[in-house]
């Protein structure tokens, strides 16, 4: 079918307005927060509800044409990079929080809905969503969902995953089902679990019921500065084999602060080899006895200044260099490379002196910013495109990272999702079987590939069989509607 | 029964047996046991089964053999039990790699003196693999999620013998799809668990019990509610309920010096009655049902119930009027802050099939399930065990993609799955 047509049926539909066909416009749509991949849409089309998205996937799923679902297009792996001959989803107009059950410690949400807003509406009732990725000013739920996002204090909370309970969920057939709701252990296989994380590429989530976190009676935050990366990871081992859960330990190094510095004047420690951030949360009496503890940790592994945040506005300002550390780079650096792998926790100081060593070695220079209690590493490959040569060196450097983290037994992703960008590295990670029996599942949603295709997987299965669901006279053609064309 | 055939005895180096009484499925009895010791060997016994249509039923100690639906065909039971090894404890990682045939109590022995456990609990007889094949659950599971959770990582093989991995060695991973949460709870329907990776919890430095009685389902509600919106956070809460009273009790945990006044605020967000114990009362993380001979069960019948939290008061109140409406007496006993729970139900069987109805009914209207656990065939016989269940058109298709022939425990799942 062409586009004209889709695009007349989709109008029907949805709505005129609720359909783009503008190259212009559609232009607006070609690439998620990893700029450098670029495809515009065939056609996109702006739901306002489940029946448009029901609608939208329908049409697609009768057509054999691909979709792609996007929310606020934040991510970082090319996920929701259209499809050159398919449809584009978009959710960020479903932004409706439809319910917060305080007795239930629940909310249904639209998957257009802003993460931070969820929590910004909660709060007032004590309590609030916990998952946090630091671009939770802008990115969806319906984005977290698919990717399983993470976040600074996913150490003691958890990820996305643990805070889903229910979904609305339109599949790759157009039919709208429900996985879970708001009490645990749907009877029958755990189709939620599988559907949260896969990046869109088994459907389309249109309702999210999430679980609500109490907000902490006490949090208590600190800010130590080491002379090297090697101080801090020692600090970071002692406190975790203290026992000592913290609600986030993230660091960063020289070059990172020296970026951070440069962006958003954080003002941390002059002449800091790394920085730690540690937050400790829960009861006021527990908060003050194991903050103390994490304090002497830091001490002895050598912390040259320990800075201890005295309201939430200093807490903000700690926080402030860490979490604008990505697009902070920027001042430092024409382009750059954002990486995601992870390792065991201990693995740290060898995986770092490591990527030192490749630093030096290819010339490219490489800031470090991780999630340092539980291994997730966020390297930044700096290089400028305008100089040749420099943005290859810069992706081998940062293949040769992942492959450090395969070697020590860790994973090519901890948040980020594989999209386009990772998919030809999960060869790599997985064996031939795991990538088929993984798309095992897709074949059972999504036998015709239609939705997301081309991300995750570097070769799509063939799914044998279709299933004959949608034969027989069309719906449409039935009602007179389809004579239109 | 007949001679064992040569694919199988190869697959695992002569480890295979015909079958005795004991080794019956809800009167469905196989025609050999099959003990693979490694994930290649349990590969081998797949592919052998597979390819001549015979039918598996995965079992670890077969404490748990009788939940689910009799198999539709049995030849070959897989027992897991020589695939035991802990395969490596990184305790700087928290993190814990172990076969699947490892008993759960072992498993729980290996870290003692680590200073780290498994959020699993509480520690009932019976494999990792029936853990997790089961989806158990347990008081612990409010502070470190459910068994779900808590897997990192997981080999499996597939009906047709193909070995697969999905997650990894570390705690953060969205690398592929999790299947392992499929696996999880899938009662052995999927893909035969091999190996499985967990994450740990550090030991804490202290625990305190904070219990109080409850003369009714509103106050258990109150209590429960309370308890859900504490800022002290109890790591579990636990309600005991005999169908007209009950207790309610929380366990705190944290910083030694700490948790003793985080307890002592707890009990006073709960009034009066509440106290605080060094000691869990007694019924704390019991099973609530007595153990019967392996295939026949206790006579009575064990429901797993499902609610939303806020929900916890009606349910109580609903399995307290079992009594009057069906002549059914109810026991219960579960975790009323995640919203799952277990009930006993004893009485006729025609009686304990309305109360079920009864059951089911409720916990609809609470966001929940009822799927029977453990009945007598007399119950059994007369409703279907796991319920009705949404996305079914799903699930179907996902067991045709992974066991197109329905070698792997046919029948024994959701909806005939
Ligand atoms: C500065 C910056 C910081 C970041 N920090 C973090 C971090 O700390 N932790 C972290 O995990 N991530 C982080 N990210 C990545 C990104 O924000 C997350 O992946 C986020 O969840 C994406 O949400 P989105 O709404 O922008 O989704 P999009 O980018 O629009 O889409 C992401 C994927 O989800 C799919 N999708 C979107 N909506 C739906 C839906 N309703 N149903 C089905 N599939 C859907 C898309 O097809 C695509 O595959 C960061 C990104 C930036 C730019
Ligand atoms: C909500 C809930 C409450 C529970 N409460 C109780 C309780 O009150 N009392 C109690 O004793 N137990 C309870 N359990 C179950 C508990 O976890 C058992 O101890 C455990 O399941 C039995 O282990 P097993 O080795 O004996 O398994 P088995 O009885 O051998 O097997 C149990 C099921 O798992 C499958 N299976 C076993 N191993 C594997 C494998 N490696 N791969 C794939 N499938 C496999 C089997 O086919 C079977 O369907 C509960 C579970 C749930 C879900």
């Amino acid at each position: 079918m062409d586009t004209d047509v889709l695009a007349r049926r989709l109008r029907t539909l949805v709505g005129d307005h609720a359909v783009i066909t503008d190259r212009q416009q559609l232009r607006t749509y070609e690439c998620d927060g990893l700029t450098h991949y670029k495809v515009v849409p065939a056609l996109v089309v702006l739901a306002e509800c489940t029946a448009h998205v029901a609608a939208a996937v329908t049409e697609c799923a009768r057509a054999g044409i691909p979709f792609v679902a996007r929310g606020s297009g934040t991510g970082l792996s090319g996920g929701a990079l259209p499809h050159a001959d398919g449809v584009l989803i978009v959710l960020s107009r479903m932004r409706q929080i439809l319910e917060v059950d305080r007795a239930n410690q629940r909310a249904v949400v639209e998957p257009g809905v802003i993460n931070l807003q969820l929590s910004d509406t909660t709060r007032p009732e004590g309590y609030y969503y916990a998952p946090d990725p630091s671009s939770q000013q802008v990115c969806s739920i319906g984005g977290n969902v698919a990717e399983n996002s993470g976040g600074a204090h996913c150490l003691k909370y958890g990820f996305t995953t643990n805070h889903v309970t229910g979904l609305e969920f339109v599949t790759p057939q157009g039919e709208v089902v429900e996985l879970g709701g708001k009490a645990p252990d749907p009877t029958g296989y755990d189709l939620l679990g599988a559907v949260v994380g896969s990046e869109g590429t088994l459907g389309v989530a249109t309702r999210v019921t999430v679980r609500l976190t109490r907000t902490p009676e006490d949090v208590s935050t600190l800010l130590a500065a080491f002379a090297s990366t090697d101080q801090a990871g020692a600090a970071v081992s002692a406190i975790i084999g203290a026992g000592v859960i913290p609600a986030a330990i993230e660091m960063m190094d020289a070059l990172a602060i020296e970026a951070a510095e440069a962006a958003v004047h954080c003002d941390y420690p002059a002449g800091a080899g790394a920085v730690l951030i540690v937050e400790i949360d829960g009861p006021a009496v527990d908060v003050r006895h194991v903050f103390a503890e994490v304090e002497r940790h830091c001490r002895e592994a050598d912390a040259f200044e320990i800075r201890i945040a005295q309201d939430d506005a200093e807490r903000a300002l700690f926080w402030k260099g860490r979490k604008s550390a990505f697009a902070a780079v920027g001042r430092i650096s024409p382009d750059y490379i954002v990486q995601d792998g992870v390792i065991p926790r201990t693995a740290l100081p060898e995986v770092l002196r490591r990527i030192a060593d490749l630093s030096t070695e290819s010339g490219v220079r490489v800031a470090n910013v991780f999630h340092a209690g539980d291994g997730n590493l966020h390297p930044l490959v700096l290089f400028d495109e305008s100089k040749p040569g420099e943005g290859e060196r810069a992706e081998e450097v940062s293949g040769a990272i992942l492959d450090l983290c395969i070697e020590h037994g860790g994973s090519i992703t901890g948040e980020h999702g594989v999209g386009s960008d990772k998919a030809k590295f999960m060869p790599r990670m997985f064996t031939d079987d795991d990538l088929d029996t993984m798309q095992l599942v897709r074949c059972a949603f999504d036998p015709e590939s239609i939705s997301n295709p081309g991300k995750i997987f570097p070769t799509p299965r063939l799914c044998g069989e279709r299933p004959g669901r949608h034969q027989g006279v069309h719906p449409l053609a039935e009602s007179g509607v389809a004579e239109v064309f | 029964m007949g001679v064992v055939p040569d694919a199988l005895l190869r697959a695992c180096d002569g480890h295979v047996t015909e079958a005795s009484d004991d080794d019956t499925v809800l009167g469905m009895a196989p025609r050999w046991v099959a003990s693979p010791a490694t994930t290649a060997e349990v590969s081998a016994v797949m592919s052998a089964a597979s390819a001549s249509g015979l039918a598996v039923v995965p079992r670890g100690s077969g404490t748990k053999l009788r939940w689910g639906n009799a198999p539709r065909r049995l030849d070959v039971v897989l027992d897991t039990t020589r695939l035991d090894r802990l395969v490596e404890h990184a305790a700087g990682d928290l993190i814990l790699v172990t076969g699947a045939g490892r008993p759960l109590a072992t498993l729980q022995e290996d870290l003692a003196g680590s200073a780290q456990r498994l959020g699993i609990d509480p520690t009932r007889s019976g494999t990792i693999g029936g853990t997790v094949a089961t989806g158990t659950s347990g008081p612990m599971r409010l502070r470190h999620g459910a068994v779900r959770d808590l897997v990192i990582g997981m080999t499996l093989v597939r009906a047709d013998g193909v070995v697969a991995k999905s997650g990894g060695k570390v705690v953060k991973n969205v690398a592929g799809y999790d299947l392992a949460k499929l696996l999880t709870g899938s009662f052995g329907t999927l893909g035969v668990i091999t190996e499985v990776a967990f994450r740990l919890h550090p030991v804490p430095g202290e625990r305190r019990w904070v219990t109080v009685s409850v003369d009714g389902p509103d106050a258990a509600q109150d209590a429960v509610q309370s308890l859900v919106h504490s800022q002290q956070v109890p790591v579990a809460v636990e309600v005991d309920w005999d169908g007209a009273t009950g207790t309610v009790a929380a366990l705190l945990e944290g910083h030694a010096e700490a948790t003793e006044e985080c307890a002592a605020t707890v009990a006073q967000e709960l009034g009066d009655g509440a106290h605080v114990s060094g000691s869990a009362p007694p019924w704390w993380g019991e099973d609530l049902e007595r153990e019967g001979p392996r295939d026949r069960g206790s006579g009575r019948t064990l429901v797993r119930v499902t609610h939303e939290i806020a929900g916890a008061g009606r349910l109580l109140r609903a399995t307290g009027d079992l009594r009057e409406r069906c002549g059914v007496l109810a026991s219960y006993r579960g975790s009323p802050a995640v919203g799952v729970g277990c009930a006993v139900l004893d009485g006729e069987a025609t009686t304990v099939v309305a109360a079920v109805d009864h059951l089911r009914a409720t916990a609809a209207a609470l966001g929940g399930a009822v799927v029977v656990l453990e009945a007598p065939d007399a119950v059994r016989d007369r409703l279907d065990v796991w319920g009705p269940a949404t996305a079914l058109d799903l699930m179907r298709s996902v067991k045709q993609r992974f066991d197109p022939g329905g070698v792997l425990a046919p029948g024994r799942f959701v909806g005939g799955i």
